[in-house]
């Protein structure tokens, strides 16, 4: 009982233990700038999944708690393609050189964005359309989004193996085909980079820029923030608001397709029908940390996410990993409701 | 912005082509109190005897009817719970299952000789020799201050933020449960939880309650079924008549929309934070219950998917209208349980078991569904005047019969019910 503080001696002597949490600040002090690189890695796959609610949020005020899911079937998407390229379970795939690594690489973040991207424009058909055309209010929406998210949990867990001879999905964790061999490549400040961490972040960077190019500079990211601002004078100007939300869900679901590959990378073991929700949870967390609804916003919120996370799971210890993302969460909501940068999707830009 | 559902408004007074539900409400409400009685105390002593009487297709098959009805009476306590918090007040809360949590956390560590906090020996404050009873209104207090200090910093948020923090509180619980294991266990979890001790016997050592009387009939299930019953009555009464008071009124109106509610002088503020703490101390109760009968808490049973279940339960029944999560509790819970170990429905061969793996896959359909084609749920609410709605429908069907009763003297009976009330 040692790691128990006392407080208080009650009546007869005896104590009411309450416990005590440790700060390790000296761990963090030491390995600050390896937690920041790791805390950056994690935190760019958290971006890339808030991105797709953050702009699904924008366009239609929806929170879509699907779209964890739609990370999951990213997952079992750029398997599932690996498997067919003839890679065989716990298999690795970087016994064939550098150049065939970044083209298994890029294939599997192809599938993965294709799987993920046309899951999310089917479940915007099959779901949230139908809703649409109802003017059904935004509980209902987030209800049949919870309800999505069970069926496509569900469908992995016992509909996939039964269709695929038990090869993918079901019960347990895909045994994981190994893309990287982790490497170290150089070290900032006495911190050890790795390939894996280089690639997560330079993926997440250039998908991020990319992103917002396209939202901010392309005809259709007009139309995206259009819609955003004003559906119904964004109609009225001659943009399709159905065409908008499907190339959202579109753009959101690819993104989440490139960070579930991101994510299996560091993660080889997360394949399994529930490895999207906590993800998802905590990606949310980050749309909504940054400002919901603001592009910008997502992506500084997955990277503060991701960081604050690292350092706090040193601080307290890795079990208090998750209580510091949703306690970091409150906080910042108690003091900045909008988030950091406030819901600015459909600001006008000049 | 969060937009409630917006119930079917207009009352259906009148109107020729009303439905089977709605003709049956107009009947209901026309009855007087002690017909409503008649009527109404029979069909509960039937719910209350249904455990034990055996009907063939309706007893479960694979799991003891007793116990699923206990779990029934939980559900439904906890759907009543969050149906003031998501049904009346409007507020969307996903981590209900924190106060279900923090309910049996309280009385498995006041009570179980796991916990450190009860170990000041005999005679003492903390001692072991509390009784579930005596735990329970300290369980209900304490979920209520948790549901205060959660809520006062957190409601000022609106709609989805609200959502997503009370969801973050949700799995803070359930890790707090999870990592602070000198105090509650961690994933060992408290054993050996009190539960009511009423009626020991050589036989039946343990008591009635006690989760070792399984045999016979009346069970420990149906024990707990019945107390739950009991306290499901009490809570509805006391919620009733919340719903028909000021605070009733405040809370359809901060629902319907909270702007105009602030500007018509309600506190908006101190209204929901009444329904969120009000929740939260029935959920705390149902948790009470939910340690005493299986006399042992672990953080598994408290996972965030349970909040979208009891969320579930009561979209899928009508929110705002408490029979109808009650009944959505029932189906949550009794449907699953149905098709365990049940091999033929019927005379048609099935595999029940596989039907009830795939729950989740149903329920999350069945949600789909029904959002597209019924999203005011199973019983809907209607929205009627609240504290006038009984003389209202009294006087609305006395006006009707008079005007059929001399239909050809002209229209000088005309009044509607609504203005004879305001007389």
């Amino acid at each position: 009982m040692s790691s128990l503080l006392s407080v208080g001696a009650l009546a007869d002597g005896s104590w009411l233990a309450v416990p005590a949490i440790s700060f390790n600040i000296e761990a963090l002090g030491d390995r600050f700038w390896s937690l920041t690189i790791e805390g950056l890695a994690y935190g760019s796959i958290y971006a890339l999944v808030a991105v797709g609610y953050t702009l699904v949020y924008g366009v239609l005020r929806l929170i879509n708690f699907a779209h964890s899911e739609i990370f999951m079937l990213g997952m079992f998407g750029q398997y599932a393609v690996l498997m067919l390229l003839g890679f065989s379970p716990s298999g690795n795939a970087y016994a064939e050189g550098a150049v065939m690594t970044i083209v298994y690489l890029g294939i599997a973040m192809i599938g993965g964005m294709l799987i993920s991207g046309g899951a999310a424009v089917g479940l915007e058909r099959v779901a949230y359309r139908p809703l649409r055309k109802r003017n059904a209010p935004s509980l209902v929406f987030l209800i049949t989004a919870i309800g999505a998210s069970f069926v496509i949990q569900e469908f992995v867990h016992f509909v996939l193996p039964a269709l695929t001879d038990g090869e993918l999905g079901g019960v347990n964790a895909q045994q994981p085909i190994r893309l990287v061999e982790q490497k170290e490549q150089f070290t900032i400040f006495g911190a050890s980079v790795t390939n894996v961490t280089l690639i997560i972040i330079g993926s997440a960077l250039v998908l991020a820029l990319a992103t917002d190019m396209f939202v901010n500079r392309t005809k259709f990211g007009r139309g995206i923030r259009a819609v955003a601002q004003d559906p119904t004078t964004a109609t009225l100007m001659g943009i399709s608001r159905e065409r908008i939300i499907m190339l959202t869900f579109l753009i959101g679901g690819v993104l989440a397709g490139a960070a579930a590959l991101l994510y299996t990378l560091r993660v080889p073991n997360g394949i399994i029908y529930s490895g999207g929700f906590i993800l998802g949870i905590k990606a949310f967390c980050a749309a909504v940390l940054g400002g919901i609804g603001n592009l910008r916003g997502a992506l500084l919120g997955g990277l503060i996410l991701g960081v604050m996370e690292n350092y706090g799971q040193i601080l307290f210890g890795t079990a208090w990993r998750d209580v510091v993302a949703f306690a970091l969460l409150i906080l910042i909501l108690m003091f900045r409701p909008t988030g950091i940068l406030g819901e600015t999707l459909g600001r006008a830009r000049a | 912005m969060s937009t409630p559902v917006k119930q079917t408004s207009a009352t259906p007074l009148g109107r020729p082509h009303a439905g089977v539900g709605d003709r049956f409400r107009l009947w209901w409400n026309a009855q007087s109190r002690p017909a409503q009685w008649a009527f109404g105390v029979p069909f509960i002593l039937f719910i209350a005897l249904v455990p034990i009487l055996n009907i063939p297709v309706l007893t479960t098959v694979g799991t003891n009817f007793g116990a699923v009805m206990a779990q029934f009476g939980m559900i439904a306590l906890i759907a009543i719970g969050l149906n003031v918090v998501v049904g009346q007040a409007g507020l969307l809360d996903l981590g209900y299952v924190g106060f279900y949590a923090v309910g049996a956390y309280t009385v498995a560590l006041l009570t179980s000789p796991d916990s450190p906090w009860n170990q000041t020996g005999e005679g003492n404050w903390l001692s072991q020799d509390w009784a579930w009873l005596a735990v329970l209104p300290v369980a209900v207090c304490i979920t209520a201050i948790s549901g205060l200090l959660l809520g006062s910093p957190t409601l000022r948020l609106r709609g989805d933020y609200l959502a997503i923090v009370t969801l973050g509180f949700g799995e803070i619980v359930r890790l707090l449960a999870d990592n602070l294991g000198e105090i509650t266990g961690g994933g060992r979890g408290l054993s050996q939880v009190a539960y009511p001790q009423l009626g020991q016997t050589e036989a039946n050592p343990g008591g009635l309650f006690s989760a070792g009387n399984v045999a016979g009939r009346i069970n420990s299930g149906v024990w707990w079924f019945w107390l739950s019953l009991v306290l499901i009555m009490v809570v509805l009464l006391f919620v009733g008549n919340l719903e028909r008071s000021r605070v009733g009124r405040a809370w359809v109106a901060i629902r319907e929309d909270e702007d105009a509610a602030e500007i018509m002088g309600v506190p908006t503020f101190k209204f929901k934070l009444w329904a969120f703490t009000i929740g939260a101390a029935i959920g705390g109760l149902s948790g009470a219950l939910y340690a005493g009968q299986v006399q042992f808490v672990t953080p598994t049973n408290f996972n965030v998917i349970n909040s979208v279940l009891f969320l579930c339960a009561v979209v899928l029944g009508g929110q705002g209208n408490k029979l109808g999560v009650i009944l959505g509790a029932f189906i949550i819970v009794y449907l699953p349980n149905f098709f365990l170990g049940r091999t033929d429905l019927f005379g048609i061969p099935i595999n029940g078991n596989e039907i009830a793996n795939y729950r989740y896959l149903f329920f999350g359909l069945a949600l789909m569904v029904l959002m597209i084609f019924r999203p005011q749920g199973l019983l809907p609410a209607r929205q009627k005047l609240l504290t006038y709605g009984r003389q209202l429908y009294v006087a609305a069907r006395r006006t009707a019969k008079r005007q059929h009763g001399d239909a050809g003297t002209g229209d000088q009976h005309g009044t509607t019910g609504a203005e004879e009330v305001s007389r």
